[in-house]
């Protein structure tokens, strides 16, 4: 808006400079009290809180606060708050858990990130596995894909020093000369043949026979493999080293012996429940 | 102005205010607005809505909580935010228009700054009496009366402040259990400690610092001057025909220049009650000013007086700057409406329109049943023992709906896939009441199949709402193994 100067009389300050002088609009005073109060209250704070850096480190504050010590308490309030679903998952039958419940949800959630911490560095963070290490996405399982074997193979593992890890150990057929070169070549071919890939005929037909002898009390007359002893199916189109010739020559030649630990060590029940839920919801669960 | 003069400081302490009681139209005008928006204020949370079982019944609440906001009939999700943007834009662009139209009116009357330092203002007379008992309560020495005017005073404030900062908290929980809680001690100590808070700042906003917020603290008066300009109603004084001033019995000449000769004086009688109602604490008579709310009780209390000198009314009057150009002519000012009516209130109100019925647009168009579809990309597809190729999506269906509802997921594509849901059997599953469901999504190609060798394949979700029908899609890809 205009103003209108000729009826206005704002004091000025006395300052002239060059005929221009300076209006006096004073701050209210309880403005520069506030400033005051400002200052007042940041050097007590710097006293109280941890504030001004040193040589190793800050001033700690009288008031002895860590942001360390606020996660602190944090994590042991969600632990707290936890501690009755915690104790549920522990001791739950897990065949039992109904889908999409608190419980499973809980332990989903929960098991996801006991999954990223723990299983991701070998399965992946999608789970989706790598050469030697199982796609838990999948629908074929080593041992067992029900919520009960899952938890069994996770809280004991697979081929280690625990009494109750899972175990078997396939023979080092060419290492320790129990085939020759030439079976060995022929029961690949006959593997290929049995898994629906190209194979050379003139190879496979004997290597049905050698399969038989040498193979199939493990891997199952029709090579469906043992979930008992943890022999893969060797007719579908999952490979845990790969199916093709080379690869599984040199499975034969070498065997393989993947090994897992047993988390059941490591993890709490309640965590091993988790992840066995979480990995079981995965898609592949049976 | 000589420079030799010592400095003035650079702060200055507060000049008291001590408005005098005024009335007329303008008052009532603001008694009535103010007990309509302190109603609102307070009893808004108490309104009754029933929602059926699963939702509150409160009518207006903010469920910080479950991150709900209810408005009668009508419930907001986190993710429709753009509500509360649109009603902020249409809030700013009803305050450019109004302020085109009326300057400050929305400082004069509605704002819960000038609301609440009315009625604490009020409060104090009822206490202390009128202006010149106030004025002369403040000069005189403390003693009993002073002390217990003052403290009956201050016990009414925290009253108030009380039931403000109370009043408030009910918006966010159940407000008759909350109630029952704040009296037992059973509340929430964040609804205590709002509480207190607001109490506070509702006594130290309205009743001690007053028009101090609007004057050096409120940034509004300083940005709503680029929205007013020589067509805008704002109170204003004729000075042309006030002035000059002066009591009508002193008819003795001016000393000065023109001494000797007869003064013809102004209608303004220099009675001073323009400034003696001035919640602001300036006079009008030096113009418009940014101290001026436009409360126009100036109004009010000139014309009681040019009633009782048997002057025409209006010698302090909302007028336009164009109005002063043309009476001071011998014009006619323009009638209000064409001052109300012109290109730039009209533009300001197409656009506050617009957002409006865009809004209300949105209101209606928004679906009941929704979802969103995130494609498991760690891995990229999944084969499977007979050499299927699996995708996971994660989709988030959305009820909003007061009662659980059976969604049924589906998918168009061209023949061979397959849909799946985790840990459920068939394609349906049941989504909690006003909630949203995280669910778990396969889709198989079967080997060899045209989607199972290709990179990737679109396709399209269904979700349908079993119980209505109601039906959302969203398109997305399948990835393959390619050959």
């Amino acid at each position: 808006m205009k103003k209108k100067p000729e009826k206005q009389e704002v004091k000025t300050t006395g300052h002239v400079w060059d005929g221009i002088e300076e209006y006096d609009n004073p701050m209210p005073r309880w403005w520069l009290y506030v400033l005051y109060a400002t200052i007042v209250w940041a050097v007590l704070y710097t006293i109280a809180y941890p504030a001004w850096p040193m040589l190793s480190r800050a001033t700690p504050g009288l008031l002895g606060y860590s942001t360390r010590g606020e996660v602190a308490a944090d994590i042991q309030t969600f632990a707290e708050a936890n501690a009755a679903i915690e104790a549920e998952l522990a001791a739950v039958d897990l065949t039992t858990v109904a889908p999409g419940g608190p419980l499973a949800d809980y332990a989903v959630n929960a098991g996801a990130s006991v999954f990223r911490n723990n299983c991701s560095q070998c399965h992946g963070s999608g789970a989706a596995g790598a050469k030697g290490y199982p796609n838990l996405l999948d629908n074929d399982w080593l041992w067992g894909g029900d919520i009960e074997n899952i938890a069994w193979t996770i809280n004991d593992g697979v081929r280690n020093e625990s009494d109750d890890a899972r175990y078997s150990e396939m023979p080092k057929f060419g290492v320790d000369e129990l085939l020759e070169k030439e079976e060995i070549d022929q029961v690949v071919q006959y593997v290929r043949q049995i898994s629906g890939q190209e194979f050379e005929a003139n190879l496979s037909e004997p290597g049905a026979l050698v399969f038989g002898d040498n193979c199939a009390a493990c891997h199952a007359d029709d090579g469906t493999g043992d979930r008992d002893q943890g022999a893969p199916d060797l007719t579908d189109a999952i490979w845990l080293y790969g199916g093709d010739t080379a690869t599984l020559t040199e499975t034969v030649e070498k065997a393989r012996f993947g090994v897992m630990p047993a988390w059941g060590q490591r993890l709490t029940r309640a965590e091993v429940n988790a992840v066995a839920l979480y990995v079981h919801g995965l898609g592949g669960g049976e | 102005m000589s420079t030799s003069s010592p400095p003035p400081s650079l702060y200055a302490a507060r000049e008291p205010v001590f408005p005098r009681r005024v009335k007329g139209t303008f008052r009532n005008l603001k008694w009535l607005i103010m007990a309509v928006t302190l109603g609102i204020y307070y009893l808004a949370p108490w309104i009754r809505w029933d929602r059926g079982p699963n939702l509150p019944d409160q009518a207006i609440l903010v469920d910080l909580a479950s991150r709900r906001f209810f408005f009668f009939w009508i419930e907001i999700w986190p993710y429709e935010f753009y509500f509360v943007a649109g009603l902020l834009i249409m809030a700013g662009l009803g305050l450019f228009l109004f302020t085109s139209a009326l300057g400050r009116v929305w400082c004069g009357y509605t704002c819960p700054q000038t609301v609440w330092t009315d009625l604490f203002v009020l409060v104090e007379r009822w206490i202390e009496g009128d202006r010149n008992a106030r004025v002369r309560l403040w000069k005189q020495k403390w003693n009993a009366r002073k002390v217990r005017l003052r403290i009956v005073k201050y016990i009414a404030w925290v009253v108030i402040g009380m039931a403000t900062g109370g009043a408030w908290v009910f918006y966010f929980t159940d407000a008759p259990q909350l109630a029952v809680d704040l009296v037992t001690l059973n509340a929430h100590p964040v609804a205590y400690t709002t509480i207190a808070i607001l109490t506070g700042t509702t006594i130290l906003f309205g009743g001690i610092a007053r028009e101090q917020v609007c004057i050096y603290m409120c940034p509004w008066p300083r940005i709503q001057a680029a929205m007013m300009d020589e067509e805008t109603l704002t109170v204003a004084y004729r000075d042309w025909r006030g002035e000059p001033r002066g009591k009508p019995r002193k008819t003795a000449p001016h000393a000065g220049a023109d001494a000797g000769a007869e003064l013809i004086l102004g209608d303004c009688i220099d009675c001073m009650a323009c400034v003696n109602v001035c919640p602001m604490g300036i006079d009008i008579r030096e113009g418009q000013q940014m101290e001026c709310i436009t409360c126009a009780l100036c109004i009010d209390a000139c014309d009681d007086v040019m009633d009782r000198i048997g002057k025409p009314r209006g010698l302090i009057d909302y007028l336009a700057l164009t109005d002063e150009t043309a009476e001071r002519a011998g014009a006619v000012p323009k009638p209000v409406w064409q001052h109300v009516l012109r290109s730039r209130t009209m533009i300001y109100t197409a656009l506050w329109s617009a957002v409006g019925i865009g809004l209300v647009w949105a209101l209606f168009a928004r679906p009941q049943v929704d979802m969103t579809v995130a494609p498991v990309r760690n891995p990229t597809y999944v084969m499977l023992s007979d050499g299927a190729i699996r995708n996971t999506y994660e989709l988030r269906l959305r009820n909003k709906h007061g009662e659980p509802r059976p969604f049924q997921i589906s998918l168009t594509a061209a023949e061979g896939l397959q849909v799946g849901l985790e840990g459920v059997a068939g394609n349906t599953v049941m989504v909690p009441a006003d909630a949203v469901l995280q669910q778990r999504v396969y889709v198989v190609a079967p080997a060899r199949s045209a989607q199972a060798t290709t990179d990737s394949t679109g396709f399209r979700f269904w979700v349908e709402d079993a119980d209505s029908g109601h039906r959302a899609f969203k398109d997305t890809v399948f990835n393959g193994k390619g050959q």
